[in-house]
């Protein structure tokens, strides 16, 4: 009998430290899966950001350095020249990723650097407590936009996986969510999509997962999970930006 | 001993080019050298100057306000900087460009030479520097004039390895209007 | 003994970085360093290594951070307001006891300055310009020898105490072309081994992870208190000067870097006129030469530290001298072109000399 759900040899047997309904730990065990399949743990370095993911090397069995808040793309950089037998990959958040370290990953991108980047998007600044964050939608209220964000002085939610697409040194880039069982097995192949391009040397390869922070959105997981579908898909519609062959 | 040296001129003149070839002769005589560049704003055409120093001793400063001795290869640079050399200082002048006037000075050892037109008569205007060094390198001694023909092959591109011979002649030129007394 | 070559400083700091195996360059273009990326882009390539051009000097010094976690040496190269900017990822690996070179050709600010020589980054490097309380290595060569030979040392050092080393140096030196002599190389055989680097875990069960994180009871404190020790064991073992003419001096002059090299003739403009005159460098700024300026100072009461900036590696050598010995203080900050000469040190020795306690 196949077993549907045992957990990823990658993954340790420990309890997270993320929210109830918080969508980092099913991001993870995708992940985990991901490395399982292609047989690479033992190979994998994974380079940990700074957000709610941060304890990266607690839950994932693997070699792991730490970047400083929005450099990611840069140490990875760093550890993939260094050394490019190894199967590297980044974890960040969309205050991390988008905001700080905006230009660290376009350049990592544009260089086409041979590694794989997972981009965590919750629409907040989940570690510090729920400030506006570059993918807050607009209207939508946070800690630091308090009557909703208002496009017209905040600017707009930016789309990151079409704007890393358009580089030309990204060779792999798609949008996918994790709030429904088609969506997760979506996301679930776009992960190891996105692994396999690094293996086979092919280049950039980036997945943008839109994920929930029941938390900071002041939901129970349910009607955060809902929200990803009727608030986050419309703006940030899934689907493959680039796949180069 | 310590010789100093300090040269200037325009870029394009080859000031840095002479400066390089007396420390690399330093070098190969086993002395201590140093070379020190400073360009003017713009690295070409703007002004050129640097600091050579060749010595038995360690060398401190690669710098010194009130240099020993001098080659000067153009109006500017020589109002800029007439005034520092020490007094009894060896000073080569390019009389082609420069006009002393008011700014002469009776105490220094001047050798005055019209190097852009002995350099056009040796066929190539782009040799008035090695004219230059090799009068500056007879009258001072800091290194031998063989010294310095050996660096040639060191301090020029490989591809103007060619242009050797000339520039021994060119030294040796410059050599000539010291040793003729 | 090889051949002597006619080099650059700054040529010889790259020079130093490879003949000690570096192989992994990171940097972003600014003056008056700018030699040393053009040098490793064609060195590195030829011996397959990494040179990038990064995009920032943020990401450059966190590519460094990368590839030394990997346990590689690597080096990042830039002038002050580009320091500036690395001093983020400079703390991030302090914190996660990483080895790695940062050359810093300095040039005159606040702010974006000039490209004159400048030694106003003295507290920057010596005392950390980032957060969260911490030590690099820090030296300063004065010749274009000792970029290269510092620069070697600068790797070893790291390796061995885990903390990043700073090379601060200026265009005075960087350069300057004196004659170089290219000394073989071996590593040293008691260089630890780096069980800390990460490889992916191939054969080990056990995880290796590089990071500055430790929020357990009691374990960032226990962390601090070892980075600590080991600066303390660095500042045991490691501090190094050059004296001259210290037996017999009632003044001593002291600078590091370029200004020591301008004093030094001064020093000997002194001795000819028959003053007592001694000279003491730093070679190594962080772990101060203390050591050295207390023994100097048994005897010799009376200091000057010429420095080009309003006075900083000053404070230091305050704290290190005896007590009842006086330091005078001759500052220079850059303007456009205008380096202190031998002369106008030595007019500031005849000033202060046999005037003091
Ligand atoms: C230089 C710097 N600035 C700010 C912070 C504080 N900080 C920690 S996490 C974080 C944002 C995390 O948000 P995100 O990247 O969206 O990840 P999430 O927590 O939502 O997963 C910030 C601003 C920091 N650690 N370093
Ligand atoms: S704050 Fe948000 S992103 Fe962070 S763990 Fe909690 S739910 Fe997840």
């Amino acid at each position: 009998m196949k077993t549907v759900f045992s957990r990823p040899a990658s993954l340790k047997d420990v309890a997270t430290h993320f929210c109830p309904g918080c969508q980092h730990g099913l991001i993870h065990r995708l992940v985990a899966d991901a490395m399982d399949h292609f047989g690479v743990q033992q190979q994998t370095i994974g380079v940990a950001s700074v957000g709610c993911s941060v304890f990266l090397y607690e839950y994932f069995d693997i070699d792991v350095v730490e970047a400083p808040h929005g450099r990611a793309p840069a140490v990875a950089t760093g550890v993939k020249r260094a050394r490019p037998e190894s199967c590297v990959f980044t974890y960040q958040g969309d205050g991390d990723l988008a905001a700080i370290g905006t230009s660290e990953i376009i350049h990592a991108a544009n260089r086409g650097e041979n590694f794989t980047a997972l981009f965590v998007n919750n629409t907040t600044y989940g570690m510090t407590g729920g400030q506006m964050a570059p993918t807050t939608l607009p209207g939508q209220r946070s800690l630091t936009s308090p009557e909703g964000r208002d496009v017209a002085l905040d600017g707009y939610p930016m789309r990151m996986a079409e704007v890393i697409a358009a580089l030309d040194g990204t060779a792999y880039s798609v949008r996918v969510a994790v709030n429904s069982p088609k969506n997760i097995l979506a996301a679930g192949k776009a992960i190891k999509k996105a692994f396999e391009y690094q293996l086979e040397n092919k280049g950039f390869a980036f997945v943008e997962v839109l994920s929930s922070c029941p938390t900071n959105w002041g939901m129970d997981a349910l009607a955060a999970n809902e929200r990803v579908e009727t608030e986050m898909i419309p703006y940030f519609n899934l689907g493959t930006f680039k796949e180069r062959s | 001993m310590t010789h100093d040296v300090f040269m200037t001129g325009f870029g394009g003149q080859g000031v840095l080019m002479i400066g390089n070839l007396l420390a690399y002769a330093g070098i190969l005589e086993g002395k201590n050298v140093s070379y020190y560049p400073s360009y003017g704003v713009e690295k070409r055409g703007g002004a050129a100057n640097c600091m050579v120093m060749v010595s038995d001793a360690e060398i401190g400063s690669p710098v010194i306000g009130a240099p020993s001795a001098g080659i000067i290869l153009n109006q500017a640079s020589y109002d800029l900087n007439i005034a520092r050399f020490k007094p009894g200082a060896f000073c080569l002048l390019n009389s082609s460009l420069i006009d002393e006037g008011a700014l002469k000075r009776d105490d220094l050892a001047t050798v005055r030479l019209p190097l852009n037109e002995m350099a056009l008569e040796l066929g190539d205007a782009r040799l008035l520097n090695m004219i230059a060094v090799g009068c500056y390198a007879a009258s001072c001694q800091s290194v031998s004039l063989d010294a310095l023909k050996g660096a040639l092959k060191k301090v020029l591109p490989e591809r103007n390895h060619r242009f050797i011979p000339l520039n021994i002649q060119a030294i040796d030129l410059g050599a000539a209007q010291i040793n003729k007394g | 003994m090889s051949e002597r070559q006619l080099v650059a400083g700054n040529i010889a700091v790259a020079m130093g970085a490879l003949a000690a195996g570096c192989r992994h360059y990171f940097g972003y273009p600014i003056t008056p360093q700018s030699d040393i990326p053009a040098y490793m882009s064609a060195e590195l390539r030829k011996l397959g290594g990494t040179f990038i051009q990064a995009e920032s000097e943020i990401a450059s010094i966190n590519m460094l951070l990368g590839a030394s976690a990997c346990g590689f040496r690597a080096m990042t190269s830039s002038s002050s307001p580009g320091i500036s900017l690395k001093q983020e990822g400079i703390s991030y690996m302090a914190g996660s006891e990483l080895p790695g070179l940062i050359v810093n050709i300095c040039r005159s600010g606040p702010g974006l300055g000039g490209i004159d020589a400048s030694q106003a980054d003295y507290f920057q490097s010596v005392k950390t310009g980032g957060h969260g309380g911490y030590r690099t290595i820090v030296v300063a060569p004065a010749s274009v020898q000792e970029m290269y030979d510092l620069t070697i040392l600068s790797f070893d050092l790291s390796d061995r105490y885990r903390m990043p080393a700073l090379l601060l140096a200026d265009s005075l030196v960087g350069q300057m072309k004196e004659a170089l002599e290219l000394k073989p190389y071996t590593l040293p055989s008691d260089l630890p081994a780096k069980e800390w680097a990460v490889t992916g875990k191939l054969w080990r069960s056990d995880q290796r992870i590089v990071k500055s994180l430790y929020l357990g009871e009691g374990e960032l404190e226990q962390h601090n208190w070892k980075l600590w020790r080991r600066a303390e064991e660095l500042k045991e073992k490691e501090q190094r000067s050059e004296g001259k003419y210290l037996d017999d001096a009632k003044l001593i002059v002291t600078g590091f870097g370029s200004a020591a090299r301008i004093a030094k003739t001064a020093v000997e403009m002194a001795r000819e006129a028959g003053m007592q005159v001694g000279f003491l460098r730093p070679i190594t700024l962080f772990p101060f030469p203390e050591k050295a300026f207390a023994e100097a100072t048994v005897s010799c009461k009376q200091l000057l530290c010429v420095e080009l900036s309003t006075g900083q590696m000053v404070e230091d050598v305050r704290l290190s001298v005896a007590r009842d010995a006086e330091v005078a203080f001759y500052g220079r900050p850059p303007g456009t072109g205008s380096l202190p000469t031998p002369e106008e040190l030595f007019a500031q020795i005849q000033k202060h000399y046999g005037k003091g306690a």
